[in-house]
């Protein structure tokens, strides 16, 4: 079987554009998260000139919405949410630096091209396996809209998150890499 | 007549709410260690081997497979010979799931307003759905539904002309424009005939059937066969990373339609399949 990568949080365009769709990886540093809601509110604050609550540059971004942590637990289960929900928000936090996001399902036209220009990849991690994930997550902390609860921002410490380069900045997609390769014509 | 207390419901209910999303069903995980064997993706294996691990941990640990526990989706069949007393079922059928989902550290993940957008904090209201049957049980079927399988869903409303092919196409294409999104592989339950509202009903009703099996009518088995056959030939396969396991099983449920009406519609439902039953 093939290697991972590993890759350590902040990622410098040096690294993005090195890898391939395809590539499996494994993150360790910081990852921050937002789903649907954080995401209307965040691009509401870009859109009124307001800081958000994290710098994006360099850094990367995971769609969950984790179940609530058991006595004893930094963080319930936390599987990845699927990302093209979060399509027509996504492009404007990649142009401002983010370096990568983190779900599951296709991304759209739009956002692969906002990849392609400013030098940024879409990770899938596998969807369901999320009290697997969860095991890899060391530190969680709510730095922004509390009051979202499952849909809060949150700053999460990772070792050895597991997640596989669907779009890199190239333009190559798993999803239609893999998909050819098993096609049996009807 | 059977008098039945509707605290045994909430009970009941907060019960089928925890198993439900830590320990997924026996059928399930045979259904998914059979794939892991056909499948001929290296990736594809490896994806399925991490979901068996993580059904494993769900049920060691007691924790959710998934952090997506659903919208709560109740089936009750009650017997004509049951009197309940107490309170309102709709209300028992919600204090169990206000309590499960409280109790058992799961995710609140119901909205109030589809347009306002403010979270119930309980995940509550339930959907539920109930039947009056002979007899004098009890039956209730639990079935935490995941919002991204559920939003691949389709319905259409086929002439009589397009047939079954017409079925075959719309089913295949459903699945083939869902790709990774539903988090393949798949349970694909198939509504046919009926009315708009009434095909999307046994769609729903399809997916809850043991995974794998097949209808008891011999011309809906062998839609059933087939469209699994095709759908598997379209190269999805797990978390749509490509192989040949795109969906572990099609359900077809059908019922008698309006002679100018082709019903069809297809509900979507991930690997984390959560469905528990109890019969009071």
């Amino acid at each position: 079987m093939t290697e991972y990568i590993d890759l350590k949080t902040p990622l410098e365009n040096s690294t993005i554009e090195k890898l391939k769709a395809g590539d499996k990886v494994r993150i360790s540093g910081v990852l921050y998260t937002a789903r649907d809601a954080a995401h209307k509110r965040l691009i509401e604050m870009v859109v009124a000139g307001k800081d958000l609550p994290f710098d994006v540059k360099g850094q990367l971004l995971y769609y969950v919405g984790p179940t609530p942590a058991k006595p004893g637990q930094v963080i319930g289960s936390a599987g990845p949410t699927t990302s093209y929900r979060m399509d027509t928000y996504a492009p404007t936090l990649i142009k401002m630096g983010l370096k990568g996001t983190i779900g599951k399902g296709s991304r759209s036209k739009e956002v692969i091209e906002a990849m392609k220009e400013h030098k940024a990849v879409y990770f899938a991690a596998v969807g369901g396996a999320a009290a697997l994930i969860a095991k890899t997550i060391k530190k969680v902390e709510i730095i922004a809209f509390d009051d979202l609860g499952a849909e809060a921002v949150r700053k999460m410490e990772v070792e050895n998150f597991p997640a596989i380069v669907v779009n890199d900045t190239a333009g190559g997609d798993l999803y239609d890499i893999g998909r050819g390769k098993y096609t049996i014509p009807l | 007549m059977r008098q039945i207390n509707t605290e045994q419901i909430t009970d009941t209910v907060e019960k089928l709410c925890t198993d439900a999303n830590y320990n997924l069903g026996e059928d399930l995980i045979t259904s998914l260690s059979g794939a892991l064997e056909k499948e001929e993706s290296p990736l594809g294996r490896e994806v399925i081997t991490q979901l068996l691990e993580n059904a494993e941990i769900g049920r060691k640990e007691q924790v959710p497979v998934c952090q997506d526990t659903g919208f709560a989706i109740i089936f009750i069949e009650l017997g004509q010979e049951v009197v309940l007393a107490g309170g309102d079922l709709r209300e028992a059928i919600n204090e169990g799931i206000r309590h499960g989902y409280k109790n058992g550290l799961l995710r609140k993940s119901i909205v109030k307003n589809p347009i306002d957008r403010i979270n119930t904090g309980d995940n509550t209201p339930a959907v539920i759905h109930t039947d009056i049957v002979p007899g004098d049980k009890l039956k209730i079927t639990f079935d935490a539904k995941g919002g991204g399988c559920e939003n691949m869903s389709r319905s259409a409303m086929l002439t009589p002309a397009q047939g079954r092919e017409g079925v075959i196409d719309f089913v295949v294409e459903t699945v083939r424009t869902a790709g990774a999104n539903p988090c393949p592989p798949i349970i694909v339950g198939v509504g046919l005939g009926g009315t708009f509202d009434y095909s999307t009903l046994l769609a729903k009703r399809a997916i809850l059937r043991p995974v794998g099996s097949n209808n008891k009518d011999k011309t809906i088995a062998s839609l059933e066969i087939g469209l699994l056959e095709k759908i598997n030939k379209l190269g999805i396969g797990p978390q749509g990373l490509g192989g040949r396991t795109t969906a572990l099983a099609v359900h077809v449920e059908s019922f008698p339609c309006h002679i100018a009406s082709l019903p069809v519609a297809v509900n979507i439902e991930c690997h984390s399949h959560r469905t528990k039953t109890v019969v009071i």
